[in-house]
């Protein structure tokens, strides 16, 4: 018997209209885990890395992480693979909400598509029962409006169903696919779900989840949901009320944005406001909030109430909402919450990325307003800032106009653009737009975490350790005391010793071993989570999570059957770790590709730069340009992904036979 | 006769603090799983929350009697602009929908409170509600000092429920004057 995991996958062939349900390998789970970690694996060995991203042979694969639907709290997650026409590289784009324990009742771990259907179907699955269903009938409905369709026409009100908007259909480069309160939106695999026409994907499973070792799991269960009690009771003291407490930053629930409103940056991600936040404005937008948000919300099996239903003149639920698109169009037009919170109504039925979409629109305001795009680009354009984004949002999801051009995204819309359009689009790492945030001085921490993430989201490596001291050492003193979620004693004295000004201040601290341990520590536990699927916000996320590298193995150990260590997590952590990397090194992500956009602080230091990422590099096992080394990839059991670097050239025969890298590197001590 | 008491547990359910989890359904499945735990499967819970997300209606509803037939007629309320289903709060195990049945058999299932030895401090669905929802509370009510019914008329009834009164009486004339 398979414990957690069902043990199969579906496989669609769309060009074909073929389902197969396959029985997977119980070896590739002792590898890789699931979630992330199997989907990189299957992305390595069955797309070959000239594969377009609009192309047949891609795949779109809907992963469950390992421990989905799981009793554990939070372990909610799918995590779609796929190449991203955005980055073109390997995306691994991740939602919570409903879809993957619903999708372990039925049966099977992962959907696999692949092909390309020939007319707009939905794929209908209800445990045994698979099938594919045409859906015309639903080519322009919204997100959520087609769910709804869906939904009522198979008589079935509880079935989990993702599915596409108009942005996907017409393949927006920042696609998102919208399931309920959550969605997949970084990365495009809302447009590559659109290429294949596969409207939609409905769920419904009735089916057990089996647990290795009951009563020792339920006991891990028992003791986070303790520890979740305690730790709501007692938010962090000392950081913005946002992030003092767990789950992801509970922008639904806290109306003080002061933070947020004057550190972040309005517009095209230009202009910091500084004196924003006044009485009047908490006043106002504390309202809006609290007229339109009808409901905090959870995902699947997670006490945590991160999401909300909004309410756009009614009182029913519009859509829902969570985290920081609460204020991310209201910033990007330089507008209110009011507005914010309307127009977000619309791209969510529309399936846009919150992050992106915003962002690509402030880019083309002020192009137009620098004159690069004119009139004549844009005919009928408004006036109004509110008026304007409305305008382009409706061009950009149907690809009209200038729309057919902006739904590249900021990057590939300056190049074809071109008359200096490229340096509006300033924002980006590997051509996707990043939060709004440009600070003073260089944090090395952060300097390492945004050159590296595979996936070009800061919020996805970034966790654990503080963003920044506090005032004084004894403020973390305090704060170290109580830590027991850090790898080892080092950790606590790295933080305490911290300081805002002073020797031990950024950008000289924290340096060498502690600063690529720490960067590594962040990102480990993130890779651990899309694994496993339990969601970031009870994990590798929030300050002093529930979950953490010393209680993770067994909670795996006993829901899965597996018999890990914390070194053998960590071992295999990054055996998936770097096997997503390689997945991008065959795809022509280089050393050149891993920077900050050049504006993210003002302050920048060039050959400390190059030195901090060349020592992480060394300790990651990587050679100098970013590249796993052969003895790296031979101690994780990845000599076949070392054969195939070689063989392209990626991986320099000379460069294999050099001396190893330091020992036990990112290994448990 | 003396006045009874009688003990009374409840679930007290606030819908306006569901957030849609579902723990409620997790937990019930795998405590009432043979072995305890050793599966989860919300559509084997005795607690269901039934959910209209963009309705904005949860409603976390409990186990109760098996029904044979469902109701000839239905109501709607409609409770602060939202118009819920008379279902919406209806514990029956009931053909009219797949609520509270075994997914695999079809038998009724119906909340025992987690019944338990050693006994639970309250039903699991309560423990894991963090959002508060549910609570539980023991009352004692007086109780009409019911007519005592005997094991006779109850196992007669239960016959008679079963084959008609006329089969039963039948079978009993002919089986009597054997005896």
């Amino acid at each position: 018997m398979r414990y957690a995991e069902t043990g199969f996958n579906l496989e669609i062939d769309l060009t074909r209209g073929s389902i197969e349900r396959v029985p997977t390998d119980p070896r590739l789970t002792e590898l890789h885990l699931g979630g992330l970690g199997t989907n990189a694996k299957i992305m390595w060995d069955r797309v070959a890395p000239e594969t377009e991203p609009f192309s047949p042979d891609n795949l779109l694969i809907f992963g469950s992480g390992l421990l989905a639907g799981t009793p554990a709290p939070a372990t909610n997650r799918t995590i779609v693979s796929t190449i991203s026409p955005q980055t073109r590289l390997f995306a691994f784009s991740m939602m919570g909400g409903f879809f993957a324990p619903e999708l372990k009742h039925a049966g099977y771990d992962k959907i696999i598509f692949r092909g390309k259907s020939p007319e707009w179907v939905y794929l209908w699955i209800h445990d045994d029962k698979v099938e594919l269903r045409d859906a015309t009938h639903l080519v322009g409905l919204g997100t959520l409006e087609s769910a709804e369709v869906i939904r009522q026409e198979l008589g079935e009100p509880t079935a989990a169903v993702a599915s596409i908007g108009l942005a996907g259909e017409n393949r927006v480069f920042f696609a998102s696919i919208e399931q309920g309160r959550s969605s997949c939106s970084r990365m495009g695999c809302g447009a590559i779900m659109g290429d294949k026409k596969l409207k939609a994907v409905a769920v419904r499973g009735t089916k057990d989840i089996n647990l290795a070792k009951p009563l020792e799991f339920i006991k891990l269960c028992n003791d986070a949901l303790k520890f979740i009690v305690k730790r709501n009771e007692n938010p962090i003291p000392g950081v913005m009320p946002i992030v003092a407490g767990l789950g992801s930053p509970q922008e639904m629930a806290v109306h003080d944005e002061k933070w947020h409103t004057e550190n972040f940056v309005w517009g095209n991600a230009r202009t910091r406001r500084k004196d924003f936040w006044t009485d009047e404005i908490q006043a106002s937008w504390t309202h809006t909030m609290e007229t339109m948000r009808t409901r905090l919300l959870s995902c699947h099996n997670c006490p945590m109430k991160c999401g909300a239903a909004i309410s756009v003149d009614t009182r029913l639920c519009s859509y829902m909402m969570k985290c920081f698109s609460k204020l991310t169009y209201t910033m990007g037009a330089f507008s209110d919450l009011d507005f914010g919170l309307r127009i977000a109504q619309k791209a969510t039925e529309h399936g846009v990325d919150a992050f992106s979409a915003p962002q690509t629109m402030a880019f083309a305001v002020e192009l137009y307003e620098d004159g690069i795009l004119t009139d004549a680009d844009m005919p009928g354009f408004p006036t109004k800032s509110e008026d304007r984004f409305y305008w382009l949002l409706d061009k950009i999801v149907r690809r009209e106009g200038i729309g057919e051009i902006l739904a590249d995204g900021t990057y590939w819309a300056g190049e074809r653009i071109g008359k200096g359009a490229p340096a509006y689009a300033h924002n980006c790492i590997r051509k996707t737009e990043q939060l709004p945030l440009k600070l003073g001085m260089l944090n090395p921490i952060y300097f390492l975490m945004y050159c590296t993430g595979e996936k070009a989201s800061i919020t996805q490596i970034e966790g654990n350790f503080p963003q920044q001291p506090f005032p004084t050492r004894e403020e973390n003193e305090a704060f170290a005391a109580d830590w027991p979620q850090i790898p080892d004693e080092r950790f606590r004295q790295w933080f305490v010793e911290w300081e805002n000004r002073g020797e031990k201040s950024i950008p000289n601290y924290p340096n060498g071993e502690a600063l690529n341990e720490i960067v590594d520590w962040q990102e480990k536990l993130h890779y651990i989570d899309d694994s496993i699927g339990i969601c970031a916000g009870l994990s590798s996320f929030p300050l002093k999570p529930p979950f953490h590298i010393h209680n993770l193995p067994d909670l795996i150990n006993a829901g899965a059957g597996l018999d890990l260590d914390e070194a053998a997590l960590v071992h295999l952590t990054r055996r998936n770790r770097n096997l997503v990397r390689c997945n991008n090194l065959v795809r022509g992500l280089t050393r050149a590709d891993e920077k900050p956009p050049d504006d993210h602080w003002k302050k920048r230091f060039p050959e400390l730069e190059k030195k901090l990422l060349d020592e992480y590099y060394k300790y990651k096992g990587w050679n100098p340009d970013g590249v796993p080394t052969r003895d790296t990839l031979h101690e994780l059991g990845l000599d076949y992904v070392a054969d195939e670097l070689e063989r392209r050239g990626i991986l320099k025969t000379e460069e294999a036979r050099a001396p190893a890298p330091a020992p036990n590197v990112g290994a448990a001590p | 006769m003396a006045a009874k008491e009688k003990t009374v547990k409840t679930i007290k359910i606030d819908v306006d603090k569901c957030n849609g989890c579902r723990a409620c359904e997790v937990i019930c499945s795998a405590f009432h799983a043979a072995p305890k735990y050793s599966s989860v499967n919300p559509a084997r819970a005795r607690i269901r929350v039934i959910r209209e997300p963009l309705s904005d209606i949860y409603v976390p509803v409990y186990a109760g009697e098996y029904t044979a037939a469902e109701c000839a007629g239905r109501d709607k309320y409609t409770i602060d602009g939202k118009e819920y289903e008379e279902c919406a709060f209806c514990r029956a195990s009931c053909p009219s929908r797949d609520l509270f049945k075994e997914p695999d058999s079809g038998l009724p299932l119906k909340c025992d409170m987690c019944e338990s030895d050693p006994t639970l401090p309250e039903p699991l669905c309560v423990t894991w509600c963090l959002a508060k929802a549910l609570t539980f509370e023991v009352r004692v009510e007086a109780a009409e000092p019911a007519a005592d019914a005997d094991d006779v008329d109850l196992g007669v009834e239960a016959l008679a429920h079963k084959f008609g009164w006329d089969k039963l009486l039948d079978t009993v004339n002919r089986l009597s004057k054997k005896a």
